[in-house]
């Protein structure tokens, strides 16, 4: 079974039709389509070389596509140049001017258009207080923190009320700590103001955190589009289960078929899943379960009738509010275990070498096809 | 004496340098000592004396052949710098288009060639072109003089201008120009706005050195000039071929001071700039661990 | 991809430097092998004319016997004539240059690379202080320093060393002095450039598989600054092969390089058709260095295309 979920309204406000671009004899971005409504924040996720970043390209216009077209609000702007576009796009690097002021930077774009002076000062004003950026005007980029430059490039980027947002892994140059803080401001402001936002980015939990939906992104084309939820629990297939957090793969052919469930067999022993699925006995079908949904014991269970399997723990890992095991399965096909840590003195009296039991309810898997 | 080889093992570093160091600056040294000398004498110090400054003030060939000069130099080192990152911009930004290798050998050829060869080429070409204008309207042009000089070093400048400005152009951080053009920049404004505020330091840079380098040629002067135009270098050149001129110690004197003063100052300012900035930077830095910003 | 200029502008840029090349360097050269197979004119002009109408059709003579009597002597067969000479010398002194400039800029590059960092700055401002002072005035400061009664000679007459003054001036041993003094910067800075770059780590792990300083100098530091190394001999040995001012300071009868040679066709015999020739010769020379120069310089610019 697979699950795609687009937008219901038809015609997004920025839509991708059939965008192809080729270097040389690669396909960098391979035919993809997207419908993205307006003032919703969408993400494209992949790795490094799914075609994310050119995507993002030729919808600032950076880059022209060999096929293809870019609507925004109904308008064919595919070969617009970039500086006619009401699109913009905070960089990854913050790409700020060096030699102009915070102040400067930010009213770039805005003399540009050739607005009166007051106007400018004013819409400056008003940029740099949403940033909280207002007693730092008159200093230099270099004189700024990382996230302090992050914030000035944000303020430019809206500064000329666009259309249209774009972000280039926005949170790729910031720590840890900064960077969970960040999420939210960056997610406020764009809400706040209220513009459409296109961003990318390799990070999944990134992704999950500011994206009201997600395109899952590899070599150039688009895998599934869905809201974090959606995407996280219903993959379309093994790649996005794999990319989005952890999964076990547990691989097999159907050997039960009924209306309201199903078995798959597989080398480790049966999984039951509480629905029913199209195709005949015997199809190749994967059952997907994530590492949380699984529950984890020393002794054998009562009243777990299916999916319960045994074996030996290699592997421990400790993360403070959670802690990992990895299991050996008699066939060696290992399992990814996650058990939250609910009680400070309970911890878990299981240790390396143990022969545990393992299970998840009906509900829990999912079945791929792919 | 073996710690005494030892001693120099260990030290070869600031033996070798100091012992180029006094070879490279033992000329400059002997012109600034004997300009000072108050006989002709350039072996023996007769005397402290300042008669060769006051020659050098009422030696009209040098005088004229300075101002000359500067006015070359000025000259050439604009247009070169103006050409220089053109060439530059050719070279860094569009990697592929038809005639580029050659394009890209015959803007690196100057830096190589013997002056000879270049300067001959180029009197060979003017004359021609000065035969064909007369010959087709009547007034040969260009005349060997000021022109022809500044044709000259502009080629030689632009040679050097490019490489300076090029390994700037090729640093530059290239994404705030598409900043720029996200932002509403058509393509000449960019340039204009952008990254030519940013390749400033090294345009000034490649300024002063076709500058320095126009002010000092010998050869290419002495080709492409013409009677009665006679260059700073020319006239020494001329001087130092007759034999012992102490006005000429006292003129480099008074070139070495002002070369020193220039260089030295550019680095402090240099130096002071970069630190300042480096302090800058790291204020940023620490005030944002503290607000954890 | 709008590469910051439409396609016009982009054409624009490319030809204002490329058209302002092909005049005053092309062209030049073209103009220079036509005159070399030209006849001298007579009077003032240097030249006859390089083509001729004649009924309407264009003519063009060609006089070979320019490049013919630079290789052969008529008076003298068998002998290599003064011109063959002046090449040879040339190529002698521009190899010795380049030699001697390598045995010591190539450590004084090392030591100011290998220097803690906070002198480096100073250290090459200093190397570059005197190439900044008129070059001319350098040489003819030589010219006094290695006189027969100038500083040297009073030195070694003082110390004992000799008792009448050695004859240091117009021969091999000025020239060599002021062409090494001349160009050691030109040598110095690409080695510098070069060494500065190369990565300590690569030494210590060197060190760390067994190899001693002075092995791992050779198998590990000279091979990575080869391009340097190319690029500043390239940088010294073709200017010197056509260098002309130190030897008319410094030089004598005895040492004649093609340079003065040049000029003096030029400039004392007005024969401009055979000192094009004479400079057509001379560039067929310094064509295999300029090729290598160009090759090693396209491999340093692939390399510092890499490491941004």
């Amino acid at each position: 079974m697979t699950v795609n979920t687009t937008n219901t309204s038809g015609a997004g406000y920025l839509q991708a039709v059939d965008l192809l671009k080729r270097f040389d004899e690669v396909a960098a971005v391979d035919q993809v389509n997207l419908s993205i409504d307006k003032g919703e924040i969408f993400a494209l996720l992949g790795s490094s070389g799914c075609g994310k970043s050119t995507l993002l390209r030729m919808l600032a216009g950076f880059e022209t596509p060999t096929t293809g077209q870019v609507l925004l609000g109904g308008q064919d702007i595919t070969a617009m140049p970039p500086y006619e576009r009401p699109i913009n796009m905070m960089f990854q690097s913050y790409a700020l001017f060096p030699h102009l002021s915070v102040w400067e930077n930010v009213a770039f774009g805005l003399k540009r258009e050739g607005l009166p002076r007051t106007e400018v000062k004013s819409r400056v004003e008003e940029m740099l207080s949403l940033v909280q950026l207002g007693n730092y005007a008159n200093r230099k980029p270099h004189q700024l923190s990382g996230g302090q430059q992050q914030r000035v490039a944000l303020a430019r980027s809206l500064a000329k009320r666009p259309k249209l947002l774009l972000l280039d892994e926005p949170l790729g140059a910031l720590d840890k700590k900064l960077r969970e803080r960040t999420q939210f401001e960056l997610v406020n402001i764009i809400e706040a103001v209220g513009v459409t936002c296109v961003m990318v980015t390799h990070d999944q939990e990134e992704a999950m955190t500011m994206a009201s939906r997600i395109a899952v992104m590899s070599q150039g084309k688009v895998l599934q589009v869905g809201t974090p939820s959606e995407v996280y629990e219903y993959p379309n297939g093994r790649f996005v289960a794999d990319f989005i957090g952890n999964v076990n793969l547990f691989d097999g052919h159907m050997s039960v078929d009924e209306t309201d469930f199903c078995e798959i067999s597989t080398p480790d022993g049966v999984v039951r899943v509480n629905h029913a699925v199209s195709g005949t006995l015997g199809r190749e079908l994967t059952a997907a379960v994530r590492p949380e949904k699984i529950v984890i014991a020393k002794i054998k269970p009562d009243g777990v009738h299916y999916n319960l399997f045994a074996g030996e723990v290699i592997e421990i890992a400790y993360f403070g509010s959670y802690n990992t095991f990895i299991v050996e399965l008699p066939s060696k096909h290992q399992v990814k275990i996650t058990q939250a840590n609910t009680s400070r003195y309970e911890t878990s009296d299981i240790t390396w070498n143990d022969r545990v039991f393992f299970w998840w309810p009906e509900e829990a898997a999912i079945l791929l096809t792919s | 004496m073996k710690r005494l080889m030892v001693a120099v093992l260990k030290h070869t570093n600031w033996i070798w340098m100091t012992s180029v160091f006094v070879f490279l600056y033992l000329p400059l040294g002997f012109l600034i000592f004997f300009s000072f000398n108050s006989t002709r004498q350039d072996a023996r110090f007769t005397g402290f004396s300042l008669r060769w400054y006051e020659a050098l003030m009422n030696d009209g060939r040098l005088i004229d052949g300075f101002w000359l000069s500067l006015k070359v130099a000025i000259t050439t080192g604009t247009l070169s710098v103006i050409l220089g990152t053109f060439a530059a911009f050719v070279l860094v930004r569009y990697t592929r288009f038809k005639g580029r290798a050659l394009f890209s050998g015959m803007i690196n050829a100057p830096l190589v060639m013997p002056e000879v060869i270049i300067g001959l080429s180029l009197l060979l070409m003017m004359v021609a072109v000065q035969r064909t204008t007369e010959s087709w309207f009547g007034i040969g042009w260009p005349d060997r003089g000021f022109i022809t000089i500044v044709f000259g070093h502009t080629l030689m400048g632009m040679a050097y201008a490019m490489v300076v400005i090029q390994s700037r152009l090729r640093d530059m951080d290239r994404s705030i120009e598409e900043a720029a053009m996200d932002l509403g920049c058509r393509p000449a404004q960019v340039f204009f706005l952008v990254t030519l505020p940013n390749i400033a330091p090294a345009m000034v840079s490649a300024w002063l050195l076709t500058f320095t380098l126009s002010f000092d040629d010998v050869v290419i002067s002495e080709f492409l000039s013409g009677p009665g135009v006679t260059t700073l270098p020319q006239a020494i050149f001329t001087y130092a071929r007759r034999g012992i001129n102490p006005t000429v110690y006292a003129a480099a004197t008074l070139l070495i001071a002002t070369v020193t003063i220039v260089i030295v100052s550019y680095s402090i300012w240099m130096a002071r700039a970069q630190r300042q900035r480096a302090r800058e930077t790291q204020a940023a830095i620490r005030q944002a661990h503290q607000y954890n910003d | 991809m709008w590469q910051l200029l439409g396609k016009a502008g982009k054409r624009g840029v490319i030809g204002v430097p490329y058209m302002w090349l092909l005049v005053f360097f092309a062209l030049p050269f073209l103009i220079l092998l036509r005159i070399s197979v030209t006849d001298m004119g007579g009077g003032v002009d240097p030249f006859v004319s390089l083509a001729q109408m004649q009924d309407g059709v264009w003519t063009l003579k060609l006089k070979l016997a320019n490049y013919v009597s630079i290789v052969w002597d008529d008076q003298r067969p068998g002998e290599a004539t003064i011109y063959m000479q002046a090449y040879a010398t040339s190529i002698r002194y521009a190899a010795l240059t380049t030699l001697f400039c390598l045995i010591i800029g190539y450590p004084f590059a090392y030591f100011i690379a290998r220097s803690p960092e906070r002198f480096r700055a100073t250290l090459l401002m200093m190397v570059m202080l005197p190439f900044w002072t008129s070059f001319l005035l350098r040489v003819y400061a030589w010219k006094g320093i290695l006189a027969d009664n100038g500083v040297i000679n009073r030195l070694f007459m003082f110390v004992g060393l000799t008792d009448a003054p050695i004859q240091m001036l117009y021969k091999d041993v000025s020239m060599l002095i002021g062409m090494t003094y001349v160009y050691l910067p030109f040598m110095v800075l690409p080695l510098y450039a070069t060494l500065v770059k190369m990565d300590d780590r690569l030494l210590e792990a060197a060190y760390d598989l067994g190899a001693r300083p002075l092995k791992a100098f050779w198998l590990v530091t000279v091979p990575l600054s080869k391009a340097g190394i190319v690029a500043g001999s390239m940088l010294v040995f073709i200017p010197s092969v056509g260098e002309f001012v130190i030897p008319s300071l410094l030089g004598g009868a005895e040492n004649l390089m093609i340079g003065r040679v040049v000029w003096d066709e030029m400039f004392s015999s007005n024969n401009w058709p055979r000192a094009s020739a004479l400079a057509a010769i001379m560039i067929l020379l310094i064509l295999v260095p300029l090729a290598v120069y160009y090759h090693y310089s396209g491999e340093r610019e692939a390399q510092a295309g890499q490491a941004s």
